[in-house]
């Protein structure tokens, strides 16, 4: 089992005429990572895949993968291979030849080439399926067959681009856990592409959070989710709600925001911020559906304490989403675990929402993602 | 069951509208097509009368056409008749040549134009290859000629730059024949080709590179085997249009090289003798025909391939 490879992107700028489609993108990905770029449609995540396969030379920057600079070196030479959005497998060769394509190029034989082709079809659980054509296969089948293709060539980097957005729910959930799975048994670098935060949180080691071609944060989905860098990595990556205003004080790691609806409410400065912050500068606060509860004192106020009106309830199996109108008509959304027992509605009375400072995250006001 | 494709196309054109396409179409293949290929086969197989005897006791079914393209004389079958099926072969053989001439030169065109990612600018290359095919199909070869001719545009270059101290002679080479044959019909090959290449993912072709093949392996295993179908029909146009060609053997050949089609528009037209032009005729017409099945026979192309 190899320890796989390093890949990095040293200051990469790439243009296409005037337009700039991914703009000085620093990341260095570690060997062995299951690494994802997760990013609206159109941000450039596949232009900065096909950077790193050869397809495209960066206008500025280097690629470097395992310590060596790629420059100049195609994509048929990279110790890559690409899982294409749609796949890509050749439909007029039989199941086993679109797995060992990469052997046949090499000149192996054919005796070989199905051995080999065998080997991985037990490996992703089609054993015996070799002799079907791509088209007589189901969805996740196909999936897994260019998977097994990409693995055939023993490349130090597997290259995926959003290969699970054509499944179903059900399968993608299923494959997300198998893709995992199949990474630490060959244990080389996946670098992975999705618009699909969920995707990126539960399998990545590392994300890179991507808007219109830059990077605005790149660290492990606990943190992304937790420490937000961004207003637009706290508002694309999971739901939350956001509280404008400016900054009245900061005491050490937390800041005091008066916020002209909800008054002067209290949080934690995000770690990527701190130092960023003034007293008077424009802050955006954010606090998650989950960050919330009701307060067991109704009616008092505080810097953790928001009033709202609940106009709207929502049952989502394991939890209730309550949707609460604040002071001058402001959404916000609470999500209550369902806990099973009786539980009295909430909706249309006047609440006062908790929420623990720590929980919160606040930083300087920016653009939120537009979903 | 069987029967409701026609249910729907009536119930899609009404009663009155469909009655009048269906007959139209029947129409088509029955007078156009039907009756007088079978008038001709019929033909084939009748002695050559004058009119009074017709109907009479002597007009009766015969293979002495056939016989005479074989043999060259109705009586005795001692000879070949060499000089008719030399014409033949070399007719043959000489579509093929235009065929292959003609695969290998649209290949590299049609993958350009499909492949190409400025769409705007390769729509604009098949329009300028269309203009020329405006022009009649005699003119272009009359055209061609004059290019071609002992104090053509060709010959007059070659002097010029000094690369022949005399006029070649292409027209009596065949150079000129065979250049006006795979200009006659090359569009036939690219449109197909371009079609089946234009539908070909790209993701295929990168896909193939990412995993270290070669733009020959790439060609080999995945560009040709998608464009198959195109070329299978392409060739084919080309491959029985050449072998029928008139206007440009005429045109174009040298003296004495006759091409099968002028000697059956001899018998036609000079000879007067409809019943051995149509034996001729037929023969063409079936060989040509078993050539192309052996070819999709052997390339493992299906006949319903050929129609995309
Ligand atoms: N060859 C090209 N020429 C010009 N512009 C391009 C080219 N390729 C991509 N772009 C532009 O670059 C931007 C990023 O494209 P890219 O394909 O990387 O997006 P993406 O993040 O992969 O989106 P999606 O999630 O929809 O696949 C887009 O605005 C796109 O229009
Ligand atoms: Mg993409």
């Amino acid at each position: 089992m190899s320890s796989g490879v390093a890949v990095d992107l040293e200051n990469i700028t790439i243009r296409f005429g005037d337009f700039t489609a991914v703009k000085d993108a620093n990341v260095n990905i570690k060997g062995g990572d299951f690494f994802s770029f997760l990013g609206p449609s159109g941000c450039g995540k596949t232009t900065i895949l096909r950077a790193v396969s050869g397809f495209l030379e960066p206008s500025e920057g280097r690629v470097l993968i395992g310590g060596n600079d790629m420059a100049g070196i195609g994509p048929n030479k990279r110790p890559t291979a690409l899982i294409f959005q749609n796949l890509a497998l050749f439909p007029l060769m039989t199941v086993w030849e679109n797995i060992a394509f990469s052997m046949e190029v090499a000149g192996a034989s054919a005796k070989e080439r199905r051995k080999r082709a065998d080997e991985l079809l037990d490996m992703i659980a089609l054993p015996g399926q070799g002799d079907k054509l791509p088209s007589e296969l189901s969805g996740g089948q196909k999936q897994r067959v260019a998977i097994a293709r990409a693995l055939c060539a023993n490349p130090d980097v597997l290259l995926l681009d959003e290969p699970l957005s054509a499944l179903d729910l059900k399968l993608r959930q299923h494959m997300r856990t198998e893709l995992r799975e199949i990474q630490k048994r060959v244990g080389i670098t996946f670098i992975y592409i999705t618009h699909d935060q969920g995707e990126a949180l539960t399998m990545s080691d590392n994300v890179a959070v991507m808007k219109a071609g830059i990077i605005d944060q790149i660290a492990s989905g606990h943190e992304i989710y937790d420490d937000p860098a961004t207003p637009f990595v706290a508002s694309f990556v999971g739901e939350n709600n956001v509280f404008r205003g400016k900054i009245k004080s900061i005491d050490g790691g937390h800041a005091i925001i008066s916020t002209n609806r909800s008054g002067d409410l209290v949080a934690r400065i995000t770690p990527a911020q701190v130092g960023n912050l003034a007293v008077g500068d424009e802050a955006m606060m954010f606090v998650r559906p989950e960050a919330f509860e009701v307060a067991p004192e109704q009616g008092s106020t505080g810097q953790n304490l928001v009033s709202a009106k609940a106009v709207n309830e929502e049952f989502e199996g394991n939890s209730f989403s309550v949707f609460l109108e604040g002071d001058g008509g402001k959404l916000i959304k609470m999500s209550v675990p369902n806990l099973g027992q009786d539980r009295i509605s909430t909706q249309g009375h006047d609440l006062t929402l908790r929420y623990e400072p720590s929980n919160a995250v606040v930083m300087p006001a920016g653009e939120l993602a537009s979903e | 069951m069987k029967k409701m494709p026609f249910a729907e196309f009536f119930r899609n054109n009404g009663p009155v509208m469909g009655s009048l396409l269906i007959g139209l179409v029947g129409f088509w293949l029955i007078f156009l097509i039907l009756l007088p290929q079978l008038s001709m086969l019929d033909y084939s197989f009748r002695f050559n009368l004058p009119p009074a005897e017709l109907g009479g006791p002597k007009d009766v079914y015969t293979l002495s056409n056939y016989e005479h393209l074989l043999y060259g004389s109705d009586e005795t079958k001692q000879s070949f008749n060499t000089v008719d099926l030399k014409v033949f072969v070399r007719t043959i053989i000489a579509a093929i040549i235009v065929t292959i001439f003609n695969i290998v030169l649209c290949y590299p065109l049609a993958y350009f134009l499909g492949q190409a990612k400025g769409a705007g600018m390769a729509r604009l290359l098949v329009v300028l290859l269309i203009i020329p095919y405006w022009i009649n199909e005699i003119l272009r070869a009359f055209a061609l000629r004059i290019i071609f001719g002992e104090t053509g545009l060709l010959n007059e270059a070659l002097m010029f730059l000094h690369l022949a101290s005399e006029p070649i002679d292409f027209i009596r080479q065949d150079v000129a024949l065979y250049a006006g044959l795979g200009y006659a019909y090359i569009l036939l090959m690219l449109f197909p080709m371009y079609n089946v290449i234009e539908s070909l993912d790209r993701n295929q072709i990168e896909a193939a590179r990412d995993m270290g093949a070669s733009w020959l392996h790439i060609h080999r295993r995945i560009v040709i085997p998608h464009a198959k179908p195109g070329i299978a029909s392409g060739s084919t146009m080309v491959f029985m249009l050449s072998a029928g060609a008139l206007a440009a053997p005429q045109i174009l050949g040298g003296p004495s090289s006759l091409w099968f089609t002028q000697l059956v528009y001899q018998w036609f037209n000079d000879s007067l003798n409809w019943q051995q032009g149509a034996a001729y005729a037929i023969v063409l017409l079936v060989s040509t025909i078993a050539i192309v099945l052996t070819f999709m026979k052997i390339f493992k192309v299906n006949m319903g391939d050929i129609g995309k």
